[in-house]
């Protein structure tokens, strides 16, 4: 860095906190977020399936391994499609599309081991799978009958957040708080993992979060999923420079994963976990990727993007790349896929069952666990009002 | 409610009966709570080797290390929000914002998470932490160092909010508060932190959601809490020369409120006088105020008064005298009930 005197803005030329420089093809086009990620970008498998080494970061995969993988990755696309399609049958009151994702979530996922924490956005359907919530635990939230009712305990997966950027200072809190008891310094260790968007990235509690991890040398990853947007707005408008490497202003290593590469960010997050493990943590990791779908279902992508982006993306899938890897290496069979297929089906069959059959929650509910210990003002509160409620049970009002 | 009661012994108290000021009661509360179970650590900005601004946690980082007296980055929404993540690992962190002015910062935390976990999660997840906030002025400080915040926190479903008046309460009603498994936001009188009283190491007064009645009378009601406190029980005094029998009754408890006491005062003399240095607007006090009217409407004889802040930013320190309720105000007040 020049000192402050020399220091100049970088001006329109620099490299955009996107990716590369766009090209002057994407330009004409009209493309305001690009699709390159740059030349730090880690990827080992490229979209067109192809195996490229890394030197740096390599991965020892198995056909049964990436199989599995291939798996993990279809049936959360058939979720994430099936709960679009409840909201749109009026089924669910919003949805939040994992559609293009799906690498960055099941690769991080995977690399996590059971005593290893998660703390979610929520739009993190894919790890939440990884953690052994079952899909339809995610539902209740997007009709509006719970909060979320998986064990954040047992699954070590805490509840969504839908703050943005609060769960980063909670995550750094519980890092600590392996630290202290003293899980960290082997690799019988403990880590957590914590994720969010390119948009909370510009959240105070974020930089907070970067600060606690880094003085208190937490066992944090860091894993930012860079989708190009914050609803309507480009990464441009949170950072001038690309967000991995904001990590090194606050001490630790910021890495940029190709998130539509499923081996790549399996690699970078496994390597960062360890780290973490050993007592090295915090680290960034940030998932270049594309959120293929709308914000929410309530969002209209159309206003604010040009389809010629998504047309784009749709050539780095995350799951073809593999797909077409898997044939290529003869490691999976016409057979394997027609399987998965019809795995993913028969989920997507339970999913929506439960979904129109998930009762509304007792009026009582309104008042259950607000306290631990109780509060008797509001026990009166809740008293009165079943009362009340239970006068039109009888049919007097 | 299971309220918890406390009478456990503490190493830390020698004397069954010792004189100790708000600050040193509380420091020794925290002591005992830190002995009496590892898990409870402390966490706030200049808390260690300073022993915090007005030294409540003096000594403690020395004894007890610092992995439980953190020195933390300065950082209210770190401070909060760090702490939920260790609450949830099995801490039991007890968080000190330096000033009232300063918790604002750690508003979203405390307002998105730590009041919203236990309900979101349908009780899953606990979050057993205490806020310690200084609270109220008197002090002459600058802007942001006077205020009295704690309507904000009332308001939101999923905290409790206590605060202590006295030294007793100040050494028992803080290890209670790091007991109780739901957060507290526990305000502490900082102006009235060096005034001394004793305190009985042995046992605790009582639970920690009830309100207390400091001093019966007959004429009319008077409920208060934290620095307002002795306030009104020197204008009791001062009334009491004029004839005229004042009782006086520490909330000790914002959120849940304890108004049984009051309700029943209320119904004896048919009057009430609330007197807080918060605003009024929205605030305890107009709570305080409509729960009145509607349990004791047909025992009134006057409308429920107040005697608070005005309805503004906490003023240069030089006017602070004119705005904090005095004694003066609230025998206006007590003439004003009675005349009515």
């Amino acid at each position: 860095m020049s000192s402050p005197e020399k220091w100049t803005h970088p001006g329109p030329d620099a490299a955009p906190a996107t990716a590369a420089k766009p090209t002057a093809e994407q330009v004409i086009a009209g493309l305001r977020a690009t699709d390159e990620g740059g030349a730090d970008l880690v990827q080992l498998l490229t979209p067109e399936g192809e195996r490229v080494q890394h030197p740096d970061f390599d991965i020892d995969i198995t056909a049964e391994e990436l199989r599995g993988l291939y798996r993990d990755m279809v049936l959360v696309r058939r979720v994430d499609r099936e709960a679009n399609a409840l909201q749109r049958k009026g089924q669910l009151g919003i949805w939040v599309p994992l559609l293009g994702q799906e690498a960055a979530q099941i690769g991080a996922g995977r690399a996590m081991r059971p005593e290893d924490m998660a703390f979610p956005s929520y739009r993190e359907h894919g790890i939440a799978w990884t953690r052994g919530v079952k899909p339809t635990e995610l539902l209740g939230i997007f009709r509006g009958t719970d909060n979320g009712t998986w064990d954040p305990v047992a699954t070590r997966f805490h509840p969504y957040t839908i703050v943005i950027g609060n769960q980063v200072l909670n995550a750094a809190g519980y890092a600590m708080g392996q630290k202290f008891d003293g899980k960290v310094g082997d690799s019988d260790g403990e880590a957590t993992i914590c994720f969010f968007g390119d948009g909370a990235t510009s959240q105070g509690d974020v930089h907070e979060g970067f600060v606690w991890a880094a003085v208190y040398d937490a066992p944090l990853v860091f894993f930012c999923q860079n989708n190009q947007w914050a609803i309507s707005e480009p990464t441009e408008r949170q950072s001038r420079l690309p967000l991995y490497q904001r990590a090194r202003g606050y001490g630790f290593p910021g890495i940029r994963v190709d998130g539509n590469d499923v081996l790549a960010t399996l690699a970078v997050t496994r390597w960062a976990l360890e780290e973490c493990r050993q007592g090295n943590g915090p680290i960034l990791i940030e998932a270049f990727t594309y959120r293929m779908d709308a914000h929410t279902t309530s969002d209209d992508p159309s206003r604010y993007r040009l389809s010629d982006e998504l047309e784009l993306w749709k050539l780095k899938d995350p799951i073809e790349r593999v797909k077409v890897h898997l044939v290529k290496q003869q490691w999976a069979d016409q057979a394997f896929f027609e399987s998965i297929e019809a795995e993913a089906e028969q989920i997507a069959i339970e999913l929506r069952d439960y979904c129109v059959n998930l009762p509304d929650p007792p009026p009582g509910r309104i008042f259950s666990e607000v306290y631990a210990e109780g509060n008797p003002v509001l026990e009166a509160q809740r008293d009165e009002f079943l009362a009340y409620h239970a006068g039109f049970a009888g049919g007097e009002h | 409610m299971a309220a918890p009661t406390m009478d456990r012994p503490t190493s830390a108290a020698p004397a069954a009966v010792q004189t100790l000021t708000i600050a040193k009661a509380l420091n020794n509360g925290l002591r005992a709570s830190m002995e009496a179970n590892p898990k409870v650590i402390v966490m706030g900005e200049d808390v260690g080797k300073l022993g915090g601004v007005f030294r409540i946690t003096d000594g403690l980082q020395k004894d007890f290390g610092e992995q439980r007296v953190l020195d933390t980055p300065l950082s209210e929404s770190g401070i909060i929000g760090a702490a939920v993540g260790l609450a949830i690992r099995g801490y039991r962190p007890v968080c000190e914002i330096q000033f009232d002015g300063f918790i604002f910062p750690g508003f979203d935390q405390i307002v998105s998470q730590v009041a919203k976990l236990h309900y979101r999660t349908q009780g899953r997840l606990k979050l057993p932490m205490v806020i310690r906030v200084p609270f109220g002025g008197g002090i002459g400080a600058v802007e942001h160092h006077s205020e009295s915040p704690e309507s904000y926190f009332a308001h939101t479903a999923g905290l409790k909010v206590v605060t202590c008046s006295n030294p007793a309460d100040a050494y028992w009603m803080i290890q209670q508060a790091i007991d109780c498994d739901d957060p507290v936001l526990f305000f502490e009188p900082k102006r009235r932190y060096y005034e001394k009283g004793e305190v009985d190491t042995t046992a605790a007064p009582g639970p920690l959601f009830r309100s207390r009645t400091l001093r019966t009378g007959t004429d009319v009601t008077v409920v208060t809490y934290g620095p307002s406190v002795r306030t009104s029980m020197e204008a009791a005094a001062a009334a009491e020369e004029e004839g005229r029998s004042l009782e006086v009754i520490d909330l000790r408890t914002l959120s849940p409120l304890d108004l049984a006491p009051v309700y029943e005062s209320v119904r004896r003399t048919g009057r009430l006088v609330v007197v807080t240095e918060a605003p009024s607007e929205s605030s305890i006090s107009s709570e305080i105020a409509a729960k009145v009217q509607q349990e004791c409407f047909y025992s009134l004889q006057a409308p429920v008064l107040r005697v608070t802040g005005f309805d503004t930013p906490y003023p240069p320190s030089k006017l602070e005298e004119e705005f904090l309720p005095d004694l003066d105000r609230v025998l206006h007040a007590v003439d004003r009930s009675l005349a009515w």
